[in-house]
């Protein structure tokens, strides 16, 4: 391997891990503060993937199809929460395993009762279709290195929500006693909503930001649930930090995996999550 | 929880004495489909034998683990494995191969997760079921996706002797029921002796078992391995019956159908998952013989369930039985407290 090759394996794997941190942070905002665990979360990948297919289909522009896509997602999330989540905050784990596998199901059979099972591409946005050269033979896409930096602002944004203002300051509060923030007077169901509705938001625009990059198919929610998982495992349930660092990590084994070691390409994030739970039970920053 | 009440151990040996004799009346009722639904029956079987071995780690240990359906696919792939490729496998030799490999692999899952709890248990099982799918669905050894063929079923002989030809459908039913009723008693047996108390105990409270001197640690493990040991019988059948096995019968799909047996039938009543098994694949064939679209249905019925009967159908036996016997016990009294 030479250096402008290591380079582009460097910039592709750090692409795929900030955008899987970017629909993981979804999955662990919701466990850290809700208690919730939502293995629909992949669905909402997919929905929101093909959201931006329709859109675009219809509008013709991208930008518009993640304008229109956007409420969509959130309103989705609205609902879920209300009218099945809301339900199982009380309840065994096992339930909530339960209720988002069967939603799995179901979004999976609408999804091919409304788009059929075929293939399809979404084109890159003709603002962002070049690529900048790295060497006379080496070329890099702008739209991938674009998708790097909104996730990167995205990631920043969370942080500052997060950490900063006063929405985040409930946010940390709720996560850490929950009780407490309800006798203070404030709202938390109304909280849990919002967040459960930022979570499966931030799934749907993984989804839509990805679609021009990876096409957009039938159980494409699936395989993106369970690398989800893995990198919360990693990187300690409900933790976001744990999520950007465990993403990254992914994103490296997964890019630079199947190059070194071909033969054990396809469970080589899975034998990494082995090695930290044997290290670190509960994650690296649990 | 322990004793299963008598109308209800009644109730299974009805349902029971009727599987015996399906041979019998199966014509009479379905004409030419009976052989088919016979079919249909062994593997229902089979399934019910998966859900009763993940109820010994959900219901009776408090373990629950998404990625069950790991060893159930497993055994298929070391049956098929290790199966000659023109001959028929000696049973004697190749069931405890695939039995020995499923409580193995169990020990190192097990090794690797028990520590973890809650939450993170689901996750870590699942994902490890995962790795195992796509290390069989990548590999040039066992198929890729297609999977493998098991040209031959395991011959059951005795020196010379065939003791049971499990080409035949009748006798490969009749082994499957027998199977399913051995694995029951052995689980009810398990939860009656001390170890089985212990499981329960750790699954109502861990902590306090552990302040009286027990390593839960262990007992977990145990459960688990007993647990991927049973499930293994069950693909073992299942890939005997099928005569293939590909790489979805491991996934985390299969996982949570399994899941759903045991909380639709209900969760630590070992009957019940068994019960759960049965209702699932029932409305599943009736489902899928009126639409394409049935997975859509199937998920109705799990957030149904979920929302409505979270303790299951064995539950609600359970709990109807209660009312039923303190009622005539009332009326035997002379009680007419209806409070």
């Amino acid at each position: 391997m030479d250096f402008t090759t290591i380079l582009i394996q460097l910039l592709n794997s750090v692409q795929y891990g900030l955008l899987l941190f970017l629909i993981s942070s979804g999955l662990t905002l919701v466990f850290g503060i809700m208690g919730v665990i939502n293995l629909a979360h992949g669905a909402m990948y997919m929905i929101g993937a093909y959201l931006t297919y329709a859109f675009v289909d219809w509008t013709g522009s991208f930008g518009l199809a993640l304008l229109l896509g956007l409420p969509v997602m959130l309103v989705v999330g609205i609902i879920i929460e209300r009218f099945l989540i809301d339900h199982l905050y009380k309840k065994d784990h096992l339930f909530q395993v339960l209720l988002t596998f069967g939603l799995i199901l179901i979004l999976n059979d609408l999804q091919s009762l409304i788009w059929g099972n075929d293939t399809h591409g979404v084109p890159i946005p003709d603002l962002l279709s070049g690529s900048i050269t790295l060497t006379d033979t080496m070329q890099y896409p702008i739209y991938r290195l674009s998708v790097s930096a909104i996730c990167l602002v995205l990631a920043v944004a969370m942080y500052w929500v997060i950490q900063k203002t006063r929405l985040g300051m409930t946010i940390r509060a709720g996560a850490s006693n929950r009780e407490m923030v309800e006798s203070l007077g404030i709202n938390v169901r109304t909280l849990f909503t919002i967040i459960f509705a930022a979570g499966v938001a931030l799934a749907g625009f993984g989804g839509m930001i990805s679609a021009p990059l990876s096409s957009v198919y039938p159980g494409m929610g699936d395989s993106v649930l369970i690398i989800c998982l893995v990198v919360v495992v990693i990187g300690g349930i409900g933790s976001i930090k744990g999520a950007f660092w465990g993403a990254m990590l992914v994103g490296l084994v997964s890019t630079f995996g199947p190059i070194l070691i071909p033969s054990l390409a396809s469970v080589m994030v899975y034998l990494v999550m082995a090695i930290v739970l044997l290290v670190k039970p509960r994650g690296l920053f649990a | 929880m322990y004793n299963t009440p008598r109308s209800i151990s009644l109730f299974l040996g009805i349902l029971f004495v009727l599987m015996l004799c399906y041979p019998l009346y199966g014509d009479l009722i379905f004409g030419s489909k009976s052989s088919f639904y016979m079919q249909k029956l062994t593997s229902i079987i089979i399934l019910a034998i998966l859900a009763m071995s993940l109820d010994l780690l959900v219901g009776v240990s408090g373990l629950v683990s998404m990625g069950h359906a790991l060893f159930f696919g497993l055994a298929g792939y070391v049956l098929a494995l290790i199966s000659p490729e023109y001959d028929a496998a000696n049973i004697w030799i190749v069931l405890p191969a695939v039995l020995a490999s499923c409580a193995v692999l169990g020990l190192i899952v097990a090794f690797l997760t028990i520590k973890t709890s809650g939450i993170y248990f689901i996750m870590v099982t699942l994902a490890f079921g995962q790795m195992a799918y796509y290390f069989f669905n990548d590999s040039d050894f066992a198929g890729g996706s297609d999977g493998l063929y098991i040209m031959m079923k395991p011959a059951v002989m005795l020196g010379d002797l065939q003791l049971l030809n499990l080409e035949d459908k009748h006798t490969l039913f009749y082994v499957c029921l027998a199977c399913m009723a051995l694995v029951y008693l052995i689980l009810r047996m398990l939860l009656r002796s001390p170890f089985g108390q212990v499981l329960v105990g750790i699954h109502a409270n861990e902590h306090r078992v552990k302040a009286i001197g027990y390593n839960t640690t262990r007992y977990k493990i145990v459960s688990f391995v007993i647990a991927a040991t049973l499930a293994g019988l069950a693909g073992f059948l299942a890939a005997t019956q099928y005569g293939f096995v590909n790489p979805s019968q491991l996934g985390w799909h299969t996982s949570g159908y399994a899941l759903m047996m045991v909380i639709m039938g209900g969760a630590g009543t070992i009957f019940g998952p068994a019960l759960g098994a049965f209702v699932f694949e029932i409305l599943h064939s009736f489902f899928e013989s009126f639409t394409d679209h049935w997975l859509m249905l199937m998920g109705t019925v799990m957030i149904c369930v979920v929302l409505f009967l979270p303790n299951g159908i064995g539950g609600a036996l359970l709990k109807l039985v209660e009312r039923f016997e303190k009622k005539n016990k009332h009326i035997q009294t002379g009680d007419n407290d209806n409070g």
